[in-house]
């Protein structure tokens, strides 16, 4: 079953006040996620991110399609128990506390009295947050309130979790935390679901990306396949401080840094390399195909997109 | 009740007491020690009468004020900090929302004139030293003003369904002002003809009477209250505030948030 599976939502706004005109904001998207994986929905400011996220949580309607969450459909109400959502820069009732703010979002989310107390102790300390005791939410900081937010999505145990920019306003520290959060969430098989536009944040956890574009699906798949080496290139590092003369007749982008000699060529000329640094006995260090970027790709498929938009026009 | 009203309606409640909502039960006090003070001094005739009515209406003023003012904001504000987001994304459904706020706000509007109500007898106490069995009558009175917040309560939630709170509050003043004056206007439209007939009719009927609901100055000079308005007034409060309850409902339950 699909955690995912997103029919052709699509979302136009009415904008204006006397002469109302159309806004598109998402056009028709199919998208499906898979149970267990982390899934990273990628976009620029304004590509349409946070209102798929807020058509799947129902807090905006579609102006058309469907979607299924966990098998169900999207509006059952019961499919909410299943799931976590952090919002963008989430905020919260200040005059509550921690404690306070959870136990009210357990009792939402259906968890029992009895669990209750325990839950949120132990959710407090999965994201970090202890010694709060008795401390209102309106004298939280930024980064203390991101983690609040972490937490109340995944206080109930969810199926699945929906994250909107969970490293905004995070210091590297706690980027870090949260990156290992969600690939502990991962491990005990929860799927997760996270929009962001930080293109490594992404590449060093999803196991799937979408990227979106002025509402539109622009690029989907497997990170290994986005990232794959394209271009047909090895990257060759060895140890030493020159570039030998049969390397560069072999039309290799060469870089030396201290120690290390870091040279770019055709894949068609790594055994000519390899013979040539064996001739010159330099110590060969590592021999990698030249993988395209996660960002590489996101900009070409952004900067494809704006092409397409241009000759329409 | 559901358990999740309940949830929403007591976390409105911490919510307008930890934002010092019922600091204005000192501001009551003062304004009822210093009538009673100083009526004292005029008058021994007419202190009762005074204290009751100044302390009646009070309670009264004070408790529109308050559900006006915080009644506007339980939705719009939500929507606006965004606070909503976390709790419609779990298996609260819209209308559980609007009920909960309404029950909240309700319950502390009740938890305040329980205080106040406390005063307006101390301060009655103080002038006549000691109870007469009419001055019961004056809990009837704090019943009809309860009613009263009960159909407010529900306004200011309507209007902040699809308003700003500036207008929200507009709005609810206005209805509340006009409601206080309906009798007035219900004897304007029998006076009148033609579509100004028609129109003050309407208008006097869709307002809320609050003018049914003010006995204050009927229990002040003692007078019995007919059983028979008390059913009445309970019944009108009771589908007056379901329906611009249902009415908040529906229009929230279609709101896209933006």
């Amino acid at each position: 079953m699909s955690a995912i599976e997103i029919l052709g939502l699509e979302k136009t706004y009415q904008v204006g006040f006397w002469r109302k005109r159309p806004k598109v904001a998402l056009r028709p998207l199919h998208l499906t996620v898979e149970e267990g994986e982390i899934f990273g929905f990628l976009g620029p400011n304004g590509a349409g991110k946070t209102t798929t996220l807020k058509l799947l949580m129902g807090l905006a309607f579609p102006t058309g399609g469907s979607a299924r969450i966990l098998g169900r459909d999207w509006t059952d109400p019961e499919v909410k128990a299943q799931i976590g959502f952090l919002p963008e820069q989430p905020y919260f009732y200040d005059h509550l506390t921690a404690h306070e703010l959870l136990n009210y979002y357990a009792q939402l989310s259906g968890v029992p009295a009895k669990e209750r107390s325990q839950r949120v102790q132990a959710t407090l300390q999965k994201v970090g947050l202890t010694d709060i005791k008795g401390v209102q939410l309106r004298k939280f900081s930024k980064g203390m309130l991101q983690r609040i937010g972490i937490a109340q999505a995944i206080l109930h145990d969810p199926k699945l979790v929906f994250f909107d920019e969970p490293m905004s306003g995070l210091d590297p520290m706690g980027r870090r935390e949260v990156r290992d959060l969600m690939e502990q969430l991962k491990q005990e098989g929860k799927t997760v679901f996270f929009s962001t536009h930080i293109l490594s944040d992404a590449e060093a956890l999803c196991d799937h990306v979408a990227i979106i574009h002025k509402g539109e699906l622009r690029g989907l798949g497997a990170i290994e396949d986005l990232t794959s080496s394209v271009q047909g290139k090895i990257e060759l590092i060895w140890q030493g401080t020159h570039v030998p003369a049969s390397i560069k007749a072999l039309g290799a982008e060469c870089h030396v840094s201290g120690e290390m000699v870091r040279a770019v060529l055709d894949e068609a000329k790594q055994d000519a390399a390899i013979d040539a640094l064996r001739r010159e006995h330099l110590r060969l260090i590592a021999l990698t195909p030249v993988r395209t970027s996660l960002e590489t790709y996101f900009m070409e498929k952004l900067r494809r997109a704006e092409t397409t938009a241009g000759k329409a026009s | 009740m559901n358990s999740r009203i309940a949830f929403i309606a007591s976390n409105t409640f911490r919510e307008a007491v930890r934002d010092r909502v019922l600091y204005n039960l000192i501001g009551f006090a003062l304004i009822l020690s210093a009538a009673a003070i100083l009526v004292g001094q005029i008058s021994i005739e007419i202190e009762k009468l005074v204290v009751i009515n100044l302390g009646l209406t009070a309670v009264s003023l004070f408790g529109i004020v308050i559900a006006i003012f915080i009644g506007i904001g339980l939705v719009s504000k939500e929507i606006e900090k965004r606070t909503l987001y976390t709790v419609l994304s779990r298996p609260v459904r819209r209308w559980e929302f609007i009920v909960g706020k309404f029950f909240g706000l309700t319950g502390t509007l009740v938890v305040n004139t329980f205080f106040m109500a406390i005063g307006v007898f101390a301060a009655l106490f103080y002038v006549s030293h000691r109870f007469v069995p009419a001055d019961a009558l004056i809990f009837i009175a704090l019943y009809f003003i309860i009613l009263e917040f009960v159909i407010i309560c529900a306004l200011a939630l309507l209007f902040s369904s699809f308003s700003t709170p500036l207008l929200s509050a507009v709005f609810a003043f206005s209805i509340f002002v006009i409601g206080s004056f309906a009798d007035d206007l219900r004897g304007f439209a029998a006076m009148t003809h033609g579509f100004t007939r028609w129109l003050a009719t309407g208008a006097a009927y869709l307002v809320p009477n609050f003018s049914a609901f003010n006995i204050v100055s009927s229990v002040a000079h003692e007078q019995p209250v007919a059983p028979h308005l008390i059913l009445q007034n309970s019944l009108y409060a009771l589908f007056y505030a379901a329906t611009a309850l249902s009415g908040a409902v529906i229009i929230f339950e279609y709101r896209n948030l933006k």
